[in-house]
């Protein structure tokens, strides 16, 4: 499940001292970690840890209180960095434009700056569209799509991008079994394919035992543990143990008469 | 509300910034001019020849007694095209089509379009706020000419066709014609011009500045409106001071 990666295309990621609160309330609390190249990593945590948000300062859409965020080595804030480095991000929401039909969505940042021409564009749109499964869904609009339709289209955009960086908020969340599998293939494809540093903030454990080279648990703003799948499952932390081996059981709720 | 149009200012000095990208966004331009004359000629129409019609009505009897019920034309003219037709075409745009950027816009800042688009190195400025500008520039000051002229026709016809005004349709114009310079009509596009600024920077800000669900949305759009009818109605009193000096 976890090739190794010798032809890095992908971009690096360093996480340092990160800071953040809302309305005097912290959110992260000092977060340091560092991505590889070509790494898929996984961020994992209970809703509202701080994952989410953690994400949205990696692509550059919060600023930090403290610390600093380093893309290729550039602070992600610096001038020049998202021309420089390709990346991309698909929300959890899949966040497509209304307006726009799919395949307008997917092609926006070819035609936005004008990157290639209208035909070949056309072109890409429709190979990256068959990809994720939606081949002839270019021309339907985004709520005609069903959730998981959303969030491969989402992708679909992504893969347009050639993105050096994906960042991936809850991928699988909103999802039947069968598409959430179909997501967790497309992540380690792109990896294989164009060799991208996937970062996904998941609290799918499927997910993310099954595609992560490392996987970090935050938990409050703060990291519990970083390190491999089987390292994470190892670590001795009843947090952490708690949070990865939650399961429903039938018998502890015995049924009323 | 300092905070709030000093965000204005930023945000209309950076849009004007993007300007040299304007030609790339002509489709956009063009969808945002036919979506404005689209929902609102209609309007213009109805409420243009009502006004010029209440206008002689109010005016017309009081100058008959007075026997000056030759001047209607003069005065008619003068305020649709310096006054009414500026500001009640701004209040209605501002109401129909400021408040639909408002709430697409926030809607888009809701859904995190918006985000989307910075993810990808998409300026919203530029790909949003830059085509409703420029087009409701171009719009409102020609639905002003527009609606000037159906406000004089309104008049006229009243004026013709009441029996405690009767002044002539071509007495009218002619009066209106000999008192009515292009200098007039300059003054009211001029300020149909700054209003539609008005109402393009406060409704996209306050779309880009959304927060919430559906609730915050409608939050924007009813502060939007309100916003630029406030703006507006104190803009028109330091324009007019501003435009005596050119008479």
């Amino acid at each position: 499940m976890n090739p190794v990666v010798t032809n890095h295309q992908g971009v690096s990621v360093q996480v340092r001292g990160l800071r953040k609160s809302f309305a005097g309330t912290p959110v992260l609390q000092g977060i340091d970690f560092e991505v590889a190249p070509g790494e898929i990593f996984v961020i994992m945590g209970p809703s509202g840890s701080g994952k989410s948000v953690l994400l949205k300062h990696i692509i550059g859409l919060e600023r930090p209180d403290a610390g600093e965020i380093l893309i290729g080595g550039k602070p992600v804030g610096s001038p020049g960095v998202m021309d420089r480095f390709r990346l991309a991000m698909v929300f959890q929401s899949g966040a497509l434009l209304n307006s726009l039909t799919v395949g307008e969505n997917v092609g926006l940042y070819l035609s936005e700056h004008r990157l290639k021409p209208p035909g070949e564009i056309a072109r890409i749109v429709a190979e990256k569209l068959e990809l994720v499964g939606l081949k002839g869904a270019s021309d339907k609009l985004p709520n005609e799509l069903s959730g998981g339709m959303k969030k491969r289209a989402a992708i679909a955009r992504a893969l347009v991008i050639e993105p050096q960086l994906v960042l991936y908020d809850e991928p699988t969340s909103e999802l039947d079994p069968l598409s959430a599998v179909t997501i967790a293939e497309e992540i380690v494809r792109l990896r294989q394919r164009i060799r991208a540093t996937s970062l996904v903030v998941s609290h799918d454990r499927d997910l993310a035992f099954g595609v992560a080279d490392r996987i970090a648990v935050i938990h409050q703003g703060q990291l519990l543990t970083i390190g491999t799948p089987e390292e994470v499952r190892r670590f001795n932390d009843p947090l952490v143990q708690r949070f990865l081996s939650a399961d429903f059981k039938p018998s502890n709720h015995p049924p009323t008469p | 509300m300092f905070q709030h149009i000093g965000e204005m200012v930023l945000m209309l000095c950076r849009t004007l910034c993007a300007w040299p990208q304007v030609w790339r966004q002509r489709q956009k331009v063009l969808d945002q001019l036919f979506d404005i004359g689209n929902a609102s000629l209609f309007m213009v129409c109805i409420l243009s020849l009502f006004i010029g019609g209440v206008l002689s009505l109010q005016s017309g009897p009081v100058l008959a007694d007075r026997g000056l019920a030759g001047v209607l034309g003069a005065i008619v003219g003068t305020s649709m095209c310096k006054e009414l037709a500026p500001v009640m075409m701004a209040v209605l745009i501002a109401g129909r089509i400021g408040s639909a950027m408002a709430a697409e816009i926030g809607s888009m800042q809701v859904y995190q379009e918006i985000d989307a688009l910075r993810t990808m190195n998409i300026n919203p400025l530029s790909y949003l706020v830059l085509p409703r500008l420029v087009a409701i520039a171009v719009a409102l000051p020609l639905l002003t000419i527009f609606s000037i002229l159906i406000g004089w026709f309104g008049g006229a016809v009243v004026a013709a066709t009441n029996p405690r005004v009767g002044v002539p349709f071509q007495s009218f114009f002619r009066v209106l014609s000999e008192n009515v310079d292009a200098g007039d009509v300059a003054n009211g596009l001029f300020k149909s011009l700054c209003f539609a600024i008005v109402i393009g920077v406060v409704s996209c800000q306050q779309g880009l500045a959304t927060i919430g669900g559906p609730r915050g949305v409608g939050r924007s759009v009813t502060k939007a409106v309100v916003n630029s009818i406030v703006l507006i109605l104190i803009l028109d009193y330091f324009l007019t001071r501003l435009l005596l000096y050119f008479q």
